[in-house]
């Protein structure tokens, strides 16, 4: 990696201040590292100070209480995963954070580290390959090998959204709250992503000068049962082929209201309005889940090596809808 | 005539024993190649080109040169030379500290005149395609043609054919100590290196040679290495360079490469693919085999594999060849050619069977001429419980579906001469065991304790072996092959044996005995027809005061035997919506003769189980027509098995007879051709391409449902 000057955070005003009129790249947030330290190694990114956000007082923790969580940005992944009232009330939320990474990773990687997390794009990774994403002229995902990219909202980059949490908060219902020159503002967290089409370079709305500083969640609804399924290649370490996070809320076998949001095949957390709009409503069994799942995939278009993750998809959210059911 | 005599008179060998540097690895204590530190030494990189196809045109050090703490720069292509594949070297740095290197070598410029490549075996069979080799045509070898029988009789004899296209990719090694070296002048005539490597006096003599120095004054230590697998045959380009640094700075210097150049330049298994038509009669017996094939190992040739494979076919003809591609060579990999070449027979055997509407173990038990593997079938069948796969494939009920399939293989390791061992007596009753082989982690070292505490009455962990290290100048070959355990045990027994005559020789006369009447037995030496008449060992030992007793082994034909046959049984199940796959259990029946230790032995069929698992449902090398780049030089994307991964493995040292044959290879090669058709057996739709992975079962799912 090159050379940086390091900064360990006092206060927000100094991480915006210090953030301000930098530009991308010059002055980078560094919370866990897991996944910027990968970056700095492989010449991806090379900024000149990092900014470290882990000596920020009061950004870690969970408050679980009637008004819902409220999760700080610092929180690991692994503190999110044995949670008692995530695990309880928030389930897709729980099985989201256990499926990340592996146990070291989840110790040290933080809430708002995933959110904010860089592409997995093997072109995107390689310090020598001009990408779009990187300012070069194509997307080499579209000729290239395209096995773990994008079948849904790619246009003009191919890159899947690599977080496990997100769609889960997504499906939640979460909002996001950010801090910058202006100060704080909230907003929901299906906003914050954004897809290539409005900005190919980015995967959120995040200025360069702002920073996550927490997430909430609304209260758990009664009777709602939430799942998040990931499709992966091994065990552990491993991102999702795909993956569904569905929030049912059920009167008996009746789905009263879906949330279903997929991770792994868009550029960004994908909600699937059709497949929310498939079940709600409906008594469910194998022939609405079924359709759930084909209208979830619908407008997929998949590249030259990931149509099974058409078919793959179709299935996990189908599979949801099943288990809400039973 | 030697022999290891009967199991029932063997206090140690064939039993289970933990291995004497179980501890030192598990605390870290051991020292490998890359915790070798020295006083003053430096850190060596290598810049290595991105570009797979370039004429070198330039070079310049002089940036690289002048960062503070970089201490030399050498260039290791010349201009005017082309560059072949990425990760070619093109120059090198040693400096004060390993950041400093990595630095430097990025300040190094090199002006490159890029070139059309290739890098998949389809775009440079393609018409057109750019000719990057000067001696073959279309980037493709001459085929070698075998022929035996008669082709168009079997084929006319067939009640059933199969025809069919089977692939298995280039995998790497992995090896989780990557390639290196430290490499120490004393002067500039004598040499030391700690090597990652497999042969020990093979570096040592290559080393020699290079810098033109008699072989005793360059020495090679190997205490403890993380896997060769095939690929540390030698110090290569990285081994000579760091010991070209570090003369030219007079310092010692390491040079470990990274886990991306050993992806790119170290070794990998060359990739099949093959195009068979095959028949069988009406009762079973295969009789017509029709194959055209070929395969990748980079820009050099060495592309081979085995078809068919352990099955007899009395009418054949086969067609194989080499294709060229801009990507780091080839080197022999854990059973070269055979694992893959086992994946497409045994599938092949499997398809036929079905046609038949025979059972796959009925009809391997016909074509089968190893006897061996006839019993094993059995043993194998049981322990997994065959009687339970789906009689008829995919027919299982839900939506997770369970199958059953079975492999074979076949491996030589039967060893060699060549190896020099000496074992010596102390008078304080201690004893070396000595020789230049080398301990890759299967267990060698605890194996040659075993041999000489069996022989001399004592404890392993009595005996202090020295491996891997060339200065005692006793030279044993590299280990390649499954050879080590074979050629080193005969020379060590035979040692041991002596040192033994040696010391009954100097006791007879106190125990008034004839020396053939001496035994030695739980640290005392007695008279077989007097047992009153004993010496405990460290008394008669403490009469040799200054005239330790250091004999030397001998080669022995008949303390060894090559030929190891294998069968393996997979149980799996597959999610028939996400098209994920576990390995439930992998039954693996292994002959291998005599196991000095039978914890070691099965660990070794472990390893190799879990090699083959890798290759047959993660491993994969992803090459990038548009960059010419591998886009997977790491092990996020180059998936190996993790915990989640590995199944129960039920390991059988299927014990045939009493003389040594290695082991060290055989077990990884069943293992992909007996997932595949235990995934057939699941989902009744076959996957002819490994590595066998979601994308590929639901592809195959979707095809069989259209
Ligand atoms: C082997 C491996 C496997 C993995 N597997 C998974 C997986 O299965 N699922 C998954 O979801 N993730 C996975 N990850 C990604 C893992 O890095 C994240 O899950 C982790 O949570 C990131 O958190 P961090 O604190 O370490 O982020 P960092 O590396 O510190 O930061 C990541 C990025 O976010 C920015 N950033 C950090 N905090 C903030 C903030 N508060 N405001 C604004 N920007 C911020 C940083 O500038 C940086 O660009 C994996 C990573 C590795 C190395
Ligand atoms: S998917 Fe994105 S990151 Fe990957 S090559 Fe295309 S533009 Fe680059």
């Amino acid at each position: 990696m090159e050379k940086f000057s390091y900064v360990n955070a006092s206060s927000l005003e100094q991480v915006t201040a210090l953030l301000s009129d930098s530009g991308w790249g010059e002055v980078m947030l560094i919370a866990g590292g897991t996944d910027l330290l990968a970056e700095l190694k492989e010449y991806v990114e090379t900024p000149k100070t990092l900014v470290n956000l882990k000596t920020l007082p009061g950004m870690d923790g969970i408050e679980a209480d009637a008004s819902g969580l409220k999760i700080g940005a610092l929180t690991t992944v692994a503190d999110i995963a044995k949670h008692p009232t995530i695990q309880h009330h928030y389930t897709v939320l729980a099985q989201a954070a256990v499926s990340v990474a592996t146990p070291q990773i989840r110790n040290v990687g933080t809430l708002g580290g995933n959110l904010c997390q860089r592409p997995r794009c093997w072109y995107y990774r390689d310090e020598t390959t001009d990408c779009l994403k990187k300012g070069g002229d194509i997307c080499y995902a579209v000729d290239g090998l395209s096995k773990y990219h994008a079948i849904l909202g790619g246009d003009p980059v191919y890159i899947v959204h690599p977080s496990d949490l997100a769609p889960a908060l997504i499906a939640l219902g979460a909002s996001v709250t950010i801090v910058g020159p202006e100060g704080e503002k909230t907003m929901s967290l299906e906003e914050f992503f954004t897809l290539p089409a409005a900005n190919p370079y980015r995967e959120n709305v995040l200025q360069p000068n702002e920073i996550v500083i927490s997430v909430q969640v609304p209260p758990a609804q009664p009777n709602t049962k939430s799942f998040y399924l990931k499709a992966r290649e091994k065990g552990a370490p491993d991102f999702a082929l795909a993956s569904v996070a569905g929030v049912f809320e059920m009167d008996g076998k009746t789905c009263k209201s879906a949330s279903v949001v997929l991770g792994g095949v868009a550029p960004a957390p994908w909600r699937s309005k059709e497949a929310e709009a498939a079940l709600t409503g409906k008594m469910i069994n194998e022939m609405v889940s079924k359709q759930a799942g084909s209208d979830a995939v619908k407008d997929a278009q998949p590249l030259n090596d990931n149509a099974y993750k058409v078919t793959l998809t179709q299935n996990l959210v189908s599979r949801a809808a099943m288990m809400a059911a039973s | 005539m030697a022999s290891w005599g009967e199991a029932s008179e063997s206090r140690l060998i064939g039993k289970r024993i933990p291995r004497l540097s179980g501890r030192d690895k598990v605390t870290g204590k051991a020292k490998y190649t890359f915790d070798i530190n020295r006083p003053g030494m430096l850190y060596g990189r290598i810049l290595r080109s991105e570009i797979a196809h370039a004429n070198v045109v330039g070079i310049d050090l002089s940036e690289a040169e002048a960062l503070p703490g970089v201490k030399a720069v050498i260039p290791i292509i010349e201009v005017g030379k082309k560059i072949r594949y990425q990760g070619q070297e093109i120059a090198a740095v040693a400096a004060e500290t390993d950041d400093i290197a990595k630095d430097a070598i990025r300040l190094i410029r090199v002006d490159l005149e890029e070139l059309p490549y290739v890098v998949t075996e389809a775009d440079a069979m393609a018409e057109g395609a750019p000719q990057i080799r000067d001696d073959w045509e279309g980037n493709q070898s001459e085929p070698g043609v075998r022929e035996a029988g008669d082709l168009e009789g079997g084929f006319a004899q067939a009640a059933v054919e199969v025809e069919a296209t089977y692939h298995a990719p280039v995998q790497t090694h992995v090896c989780l100590e990557t390639h290196g070296h430290v490499a120490e002048w004393e002067d500039d005539q004598n040499l030391t290196v700690w090597a990652s490597t497999q042969a020990v006096f093979g570096t040592r003599n290559d080393l020699a040679g290079t810098f033109d120095l008699p072989a005793n004054q360059v020495r090679v230590i190997t205490e403890h290495m993380g896997g060769g697998f095939g690929s540390k045959f030698g110090p290569g380009v990285e081994g000579r360079t760091a010991a070209n640094l570090a003369r030219m700075t007079g310092r010692g210097v390491k040079l470990m490469l990274t886990r991306k150049a050993e992806h790119l330049v170290a070794g990998n298994r060359p990739s099949m693919t093959q195009h068979v038509r095959a028949g069988a009669t009406s009762d079973g017996r295969l009789i017509a085999y029709d194959m055209k094939g070929y395969g990748t190992g980079g820009i050099s040739s060495g592309a081979g594999f085995q078809a068919p494979y352990v099955y007899h076919v009395p009418n054949l003809r086969t067609e194989k060849m080499n294709v060229a591609v801009n990507v780091g060579n080839q080197r022999a990999m854990r059973a070269p050619g055979h694992p893959q070449g086992a994946f497409a027979m045994d599938s092949l055997m499997d398809e036929l069977a079905e046609k038949l509407g025979m059972n796959p173990l009925e009809f391997r038990r016909i074509n089968d001429p190893s006897e061996v593997r006839q019993a094993q079938y059995t043993l194998g069948a049981q322990e997994i419980g065959w009687h339970r796969r789906n009689s008829v494939p995919g027919s299982g009920t839900g939506v997770k579906k369970r199958g059953m399939g079975v492999g074979s293989g076949l491996w030589g390791g039967g060893g060699g001469p060549g190896t020099q061992a000496r074992v010596t007596i102390n008078s304080d009753g201690s004893v070396e065991a000595v020789t230049g082989t080398q301990d890759l982690g299967t267990g060698v070292r605890t194996a040659i304790a075993i041999i000489a505490a069996e022989e001399l009455g004592l404890n392993p962990t009595d005996i202090s072996v020295k491996v891997g290290d060339s200065e005692p100048g006793l030279p044993s070959g590299g280990s390649g092959g499954s050879q080590t355990m074979a050629s080193v045990a005969p020379v060590i027994k035979t040692a041991a044996a002596a040192a033994k005559q040696k010391l009954f020789e100097r006791i007879a006369p106190q125990l008034e005995a004839p020396v053939e009447d001496l035994r030695v037995g739980n640290h005392t030496i007695y008279v077989v027809s007097d047992r009153t008449k004993t010496i405990k060992w460290e008394l008669a030992t403490g009469q040799l005061g200054m005239e330790s007793i250091s004999e030397g082994g001998q080669w022995d034909e008949e303390l060894r035997q090559g030929g190891a046959a294998g069968t393996q049984f997979a149980e799996v199940e597959v999610d028939t919506e996400t098209g994920e796959l576990s390995v439930i259990k992998i039954v693996a029946v292994q002959d291998c003769g005599l196991a000095i230790n039978r914890l070691t032995t099965e660990s070794q069929i472990n390893g190799g189980v879990i090699m083959g698992l890798g290759q047959a449902i993660l491993e994969e090398r992803f090459m990038d027509a548009q960059t010419g780049r591998m886009l997977n030089a790491n092990l996020e994307d180059y998936k190996v098995p993790g915990t989640f991964e590995i199944p129960e493995i039920k390991s059988i040292v299927f014990d045939t007879h009493r003389k040594v044959t290695g082991v060290g290879e055989p077990p990884c090669i069943p293992t992909p051709g007996a997932i595949a058709n235990a995934v057939y057996n699941a989902i009744g739709v076959r996957v002819r391409e490994l590595p066998i992975t979601p994308d590929r079962i639901l592809n195959a799912l979707a095809e069989q449902k259209a």
